[in-house]
């Protein structure tokens, strides 16, 4: 089954109290800052944490994504060396504008993995995409690297980059969450959307998720545990669809055991577009206890 | 390592340990515990404390750990971290 992507908790990675709650919130990943959050006095302290944290915490079914510094910066290296060690599972790189910083950044993971007897390949790879030349090249980014399990949209930094500022209706980002959203699908690979940073503006907050949700966004970075109620409730699937999916996956399990590859629901052949979003429903519904699981919703 | 300077890391947040490290001709390691859970894991907290300082190579060092409920992992990164910024060491050691 493919991971839920809806909710990425940026914690900073020098603040121990939050390292250890993190995954109690119900995020479906968790995002350990070494970058923006961390001072550049505290980036060997924010490491060693971080290093220490993902070695002993157990996070549970979390998913743990490290923002690591950019390669050219005098962190970027040793964040790699540590947090490749520790076992993250994925690693986000910053500020990614060309094909070049993906092969860059994989390398370096290929060559401590190596060192460190890790499995090659089992390190995975999120690009941040913060400027007009990341959104632009954003296609060929997103099919760089095998490792690449995701995209997301860094809408701050971008917003400088091309001279506008945020606003709550997001016009601004209209073409590069689009642009992102479309390289994301075409590479078959996760689309996240940026931070909210108005933490009092739940109203906002909720909009913007309603807005991302409509793109096509699996899910969006939050920057405090009170956001992450609000994305996945807004991420439920209704109870209609529930019943359409079920309908749907009980036509597709029927046309399995048959041996045929058409699937009907009365009477009606249902296209392959249908049966994933079905499936993606049913998914989204187990991962939201809305129904315990594909086997006993089949029972029903 | 070979403290050259004091050696300070962590804060006095809820969940970290603020420690500073100071070079002793004192033979061994003397830890000076202020800790609101000291009667509970003190013991265990001055180990751990002892265990990184002995994985970092120093020896003879006065501790002054202020502990606000530190996991044993942040003890080990905050202890760590301090030996490196007291010896002016960015060598660090990933395993």
């Amino acid at each position: 089954m493919e991971r839920l992507r809806r909710t990425m908790l940026f914690v900073p990675g020098n603040n121990p109290g939050m390292l250890r709650d993190a995954h109690i919130y119900g995020a479906d990943s968790i995002l350990f800052d070494l970058e923006d959050s961390v001072s550049m006095g505290e980036k060997n302290a924010a490491r060693l944490l971080v290093y220490h944290s993902l070695k002993a915490i157990q996070y549970g079914n979390c998913e743990l994504v490290v923002r690591v510094n950019p390669l050219n910066t005098p962190y970027g290296r040793q964040d790699i060396e540590a947090v490749v060690r520790a076992g993250a599972q994925v690693i986000r790189l910053p500020k990614t504008e060309s094909v070049q910083d993906i092969l860059d950044m994989e390398l370096e993971i290929e060559r401590v993995e190596k060192e460190a007897g890790i499995p090659v390949g089992r390190t995975k790879l999120m690009a941040a995409v913060e400027s007009a030349l990341g959104v632009l090249n954003a296609q060929s980014i997103c099919v760089a690297s095998k490792r690449l399990i995701g995209i997301a949209i860094g809408a701050e930094d971008y917003c400088a980059n091309i001279k506008t500022q945020r606003t709550k209706e997001g016009l601004e980002l209209f073409f590069a969450r689009n642009m992102v959203l479309n390289a994301a699908r075409a590479a078959g690979i996760a689309a996240l959307d940026t931070v909210f940073s108005d933490v009092e503006d739940m109203d906002g907050f909720e909009t913007e998720v309603r807005l991302i949700k409509g793109l096509g966004f699996d899910g969006k970075s939050v920057i405090n545990p009170r956001q992450i109620g609000p994305v996945h409730r807004i991420f439920l699937p209704t109870e209609k669809e529930i019943t359409s999916a079920r309908r749907v996956i009980r036509a597709l399990r029927e046309a399995e055991a048959r041996g045929s590859g058409v699937v009907s629901v009365d009477g009606r052949m249902v296209d392959r577009p249908v049966v994933l979003r079905a499936q993606r429903i049913i998914q989204m519904a187990v991962a939201s206890n809305l129904i315990v699981d594909e086997e006993e919703m089949l029972d029903e | 390592m070979q403290l050259i300077v004091a050696g300070i890391a962590g804060t006095m947040e809820s969940g970290d340990i603020l420690i500073e490290l100071e070079a002793t001709e004192q033979e061994g390691v003397h830890i000076d515990l202020d800790s609101t859970v000291s009667n509970q894991y003190g013991k265990q907290i001055k180990r751990v404390i002892t265990e990184t300082l002995k994985d970092c190579g120093i020896q003879n060092v006065y501790v002054k750990a202020v502990d606000k409920g530190a996991l044993d992992c942040t003890i080990r990164a905050r202890v760590t971290a301090a030996a490196h910024n007291g010896s002016k060491n960015e060598d660090f050691c990933w395993e």
